[in-house]
């Protein structure tokens, strides 16, 4: 066992991974710390105070940044609830379907969004919803990101029903249960776990996108990261460090919670 | 029991996010960073409207954001005066009636008939300023009121040099500085603007409109083509910077509130100019981006520094500025291919 | 016990897969195919569409006709060059991210259980953390006046700060940063599942530590490497915000170019819409060539 150990490590690997922490984790962590600065310029450190917190909450631009927080929050809901509700059924769809011909294509379907760089699907849902006359605003935004949440509500989901026998959904049917029920009553129990992860994926991936929403928004309507955008565009303030680093911590929380309602799952299977 | 829960609590964002909890809407289109929040509040509680603000950083993705879709969606926009005519010839004016202004008097008579504009009919005065540009005294001591300092700058001033994100402006500042005319037919000329440009490019770092004042003041850019009252602003940030008025000529501008076609509240729109064509309104503006009003009787509601600020008073010298002109269409097209020429 | 061919939601499957069908067929296959259709538009002047056929979108890509349009054709390499710039910032950037992911991927697949799950979890973090976020805090970093400049002028180690932001450098940097996570996830699986026994016969039979590394591990994990490779090379190509934050839109990439067309000054949506199809037939080359490789890999190792 200890030669193993010893085969297996490389000089400099572990300095390479702190490196790599660093990388990851330096500029976040920065921030974080900046954001408790308390000088309107962001240059000196002049001692920690909450004042941009505060600032964000209940100063002259608190309401522009609640609304496009009610905005990304409502959005975020909707579309990964949407696209968890589409992901489950097409998981079982797929994984539970046997095989059949259009099993590749709809991998393949399934997964375009992924595929597909996120400025040509910009583009792409900016000249569609102009061309049918669809006008931009919150509902574009939504209708956008239910079509990209879908892959991220997928992957866990399906993840975790490859890994459901399908006994227990047989056993079900055997006791009379109506598919309905063996679905509901049974197997999605089973799956709540990918579920739960699916949706959060989703969750985190609509409330951070900014590239699609840039494009596909509509007037006076604004999402945290376009806000977010548009002020960091007129010079890196304060009170943006304070309102990134609170969205940071979020998506670090729902993120955590995913990350751990995956791993409960695996170890009940 | 938990998917109802969330079923619900959509139904119920989806909903509190249909009804707006104001009798009115206003919807604008404007420039950033010039509107002073406490103002567009003002105005949203005295008349219960609620407002929205979008905004845009160049006239020319002002005309391209209309174009692209959002025409009727926005009540107002804040165009600057060639952008006025423009949007004027495309057709995506709404016309004042007579009398559906009650503050137009108040408008400065220089201001009624303005060639964009004759006889303000789509339009009212806003804040008028010049472009131009700014520079870092700390980096550079020598003689500042020259255009050469953007387009035939010292080797010490090479790469240091942000531009605005601005067709007009730019190569109307450009012409300014060949002292040529704006809108040129005359092959030569246009060859000789683009090679002007061209040349100039690779000592530009930038071409950066919404961040114009943050490089300056972050030290980023040592010269920076921008705005005079944003300049000021710049200033007061970072006090070794000097706005220039240079020998060559400037540009000059007057940003305007325009009615657009469409409007989904035009009632609204039509308050919304009445508010700010009130002295009191006109002069909030001007102390927040510190341009000039163009409305009367404003002199005792501004901050008396600003007035005297050296962005918003020119040297004795200095010459009369140009406004930025509207060309015809074959004329436009080779400006354009200049201008993408340049960008790419 | 695989899945049976005719399970409980067999019958039913067509239905369960129709409402991703419908979504995703509705609202991202044919909006591509609109955007096809829309690169053959033309431009009107001013900005706008007619629905009129025309070429003039990539003529004006791939064609140089002088600055007034009469002179005889040639080759325009600004657009090409744009692209081929992007594909080599995309390229260094996965190179970059290979070169720091993978020792990292590998020294936590080789930690025990207990530690290992910490160690991807802190991966797994930044991989979910808001880009435009993670951009932002790149951009105050590496500014003229930000902490890291800050820092080095108080230690004395230069005198003058270093000025990266608007250079390639930092869209280097930024891309760099980016992507990281993508590269080590997908390399991590793949090492994990590599089988260390083979490691332990090689130093059995005298092999070097580095000559195992890269003779053995290497080429057993290539798939894991090519994954991750796609998955920085991807977004990288079609990256917008690290040049637009940190390279000052005059460091143009594909993506800086395709947004310029739709929500910048050039109101140029036809040749938006065509530079957008060439960068995605770009994107479904590499992803077809995967492809092909992948197949031709396992019918290797069906022999």
């Amino acid at each position: 066992m200890r030669k193993v150990q010893d085969i297996r490590r490389y000089q400099g690997f572990f300095s390479m991974t702190l490196l790599c922490m660093l990388l990851l984790y330096g500029p976040l962590i920065i921030v974080m710390i900046y954001s408790f600065n308390d000088s309107p310029s962001i240059i000196r450190w002049e001692g920690f105070s909450l004042r941009w917190y505060y600032e964000v909450f209940f100063g002259l631009e608190a309401p522009k940044f609640k609304k496009a927080a009610f905005n990304s929050f409502s959005i975020a809901i909707m579309a990964a609830t949407t696209a968890t509700i589409i992901a489950v059924a097409a998981a079982v769809g797929m994984i539970r379907g046997g095989q059949f011909r259009a099993k590749t294509a709809s991998f393949a379907l399934l997964s375009l969004p992924l595929m597909v760089p996120e400025i040509v699907t910009a583009v792409a849902t900016l000249i569609f919803f102009s061309t049918i006359g669809f006008v931009a605003g919150y509902a574009t935004i939504l209708v956008a990101h239910i079509v990209f949440c879908i892959p991220f509500a997928y992957l866990p989901i399906a993840a975790r029903l490859e890994n459901i026998s399908s006994i227990y959904e047989e056993a079900a049917m055997d006791l009379y249960a109506s598919r309905a029920q063996a679905f509901f009553r049974v197997l999605m129990p089973l799956m709540l776990p990918g579920i739960i992860s699916g949706f959060l994926l989703a969750f985190v991936i609509s409330l951070d996108d900014f590239i699609i929403t840039n494009f596909v928004k509509g007037a006076g309507v604004e999402t945290l990261p376009t806000a977010i955008f548009g002020a960091v565009k007129q010079g890196i303030k304060p009170d943006i460090m304070a309102i990134s680093s609170l969205l940071l911590f979020l998506s670090i929380v729902f993120v955590t919670f995913s990350w751990f309602a995956s791993r409960i799952g695996m170890k009940h299977s | 029991m938990k998917k109802t829960l969330t079923f619900l609590s959509t139904i119920c964002l989806l909903l509190g996010a249909g009804t707006a909890l104001s009798a009115g809407k206003l919807s604008i289109y404007h420039w950033f960073e010039y509107i002073p929040q406490e103002l567009l509040d003002k105005f949203a509680s005295q008349h219960d409207v609620e407002v929205t603000m979008d905004t845009f950083d160049s006239n020319e993705a002002l005309l391209a954001a209309l174009k692209g879709g959002k025409l009727g969606s926005y009540d107002v926009a804040v165009p600057g005066d060639y952008m006025v005519e423009i949007l004027h010839n495309e057709g995506m004016l709404d016309t004042i009636a007579d009398g559906e202004l009650k503050n137009k008097g108040n408008i400065l008579p220089q201001w009624v008939d303005v060639s964009f504009d004759p006889g303000r009919i789509h339009s009212i005065p806003y804040q008028w300023g010049s472009t131009s540009f700014t520079v870092n005294r700390d980096d550079y001591q020598g003689d500042i009121r020259t255009t050469d300092l953007i387009f035939n700058p010292p080797a010490e001033l090479s790469g240091k040099i942000n531009v605005l994100d601005s067709q007009g402006e730019v190569l109307a500042l450009a012409s300014i500085h060949l002292g040529i005319e704006q809108c040129t037919n005359d092959r030569e000329k246009l060859k000789q603007l683009n090679e002007l440009v061209q040349g100039a490019k690779p000592h530009w770092a930038s071409f950066i409109s919404d961040g114009a004042k943050d490089v300056l003041v972050s030290g980023e850019a040592a010269v920076g083509m921008i705005w005079n009252g944003f300049s000021a602003k710049a200033r007061a940030e970072n006090p070794s910077l000097e706005y220039s008025y240079p020998k060559e000529g400037y540009v000059v501008w007057m940003d305007n509130v325009v009615l657009l076609k469409d409007a989904p509240n035009r009632e609204n729109a039509l308050k919304f100019m009445d508010f700010l064509l009130e002295p009191e309104n006109a002069a909030a503006v001007t102390n927040f981006a510190q341009y000039t009003a163009g409305v009367a009787n404003v002199g005792d509601l501004l901050d008396p520094e600003i007035v005297a600020s050296p962005e918003l008073n020119p040297p004795s010298d200095a010459p009369a500025g140009q406004f930025v002109q509207v060309c015809k269409e074959e004329t436009q097209v080779l400006y354009d291919a200049i201008w993408t020429n340049l960008k790419k | 016990m695989s899945n049976p061919p005719h399970g409980v939601f067999a019958p039913i499957r067509h239905w369960l897969l129709l409402p991703s069908w419908l979504t995703i067929g509705f609202l991202m296959v044919s909006p591509v195919l609109i955007m096809l259709v829309y690169s053959f538009l033309t431009k009107e002047f001013r900005g706008g569409v007619i629905w009129e056929f025309t070429f003039a979108a990539y003529d004006q890509f791939f064609i140089d006709r002088g600055l007034f349009g009469d002179e005889p054709p040639q080759i325009e390499w600004t657009y090409i060059n744009i692209f081929w710039r992007s594909t080599w910032q995309a390229g260094l950037a996965t190179l970059l991210c290979l070169f720091i992911g993978f020792p990292t991927a590998y020294y936590i697949a080789t930690r025990p259980a207990s530690t290992r799950n910490i160690w991807v979890f802190l991966i797994t973090i930044p991989y979910w953390v808001n880009l435009l976020i993670r951009t932002v805090s790149m951009k105050f970093l590496i500014r003229d006046n930000g902490p890291i400049n800050a820092w080095l002028l108080q230690t004395g180690l230069i005198t003058e700060p270093i000025s990266l932001i608007n250079t390639p450098i930092a869209v280097q940097l930024g891309l760099f940063y980016s992507y990281l996570p993508f590269m080590v996830l997908p390399l991590y699986a793949a090492i994990e599942r590599f089988d260390f026994s083979l490691s332990e016969a090689a130093a059995d039979l005298y092999a070097h530590r580095w000559y195992t590394l890269w003779h053995i591990i290497i080429p057993n994990i290539k798939a894991g490497i090519i994954a991750g490779c796609i998955l920085v090379f991807i977004p990288s190509l079609g990256a917008f915000l690290a040049p637009d934050l940190l390279g000052g839109a005059k460091n143009f990439m594909i993506g800086s170019l395709i947004e310029e067309q739709f929500k910048g000054t050039a109101g140029n949506w036809p040749f938006g819409a065509a530079a957008s199809m060439i960068l995605l037939t770009a994107v479904l080359l590499v992803m077809m060539l995967h492809a092909r490789n992948q197949k031709i890999d396992a019918a290797h190792q069906g022999h």
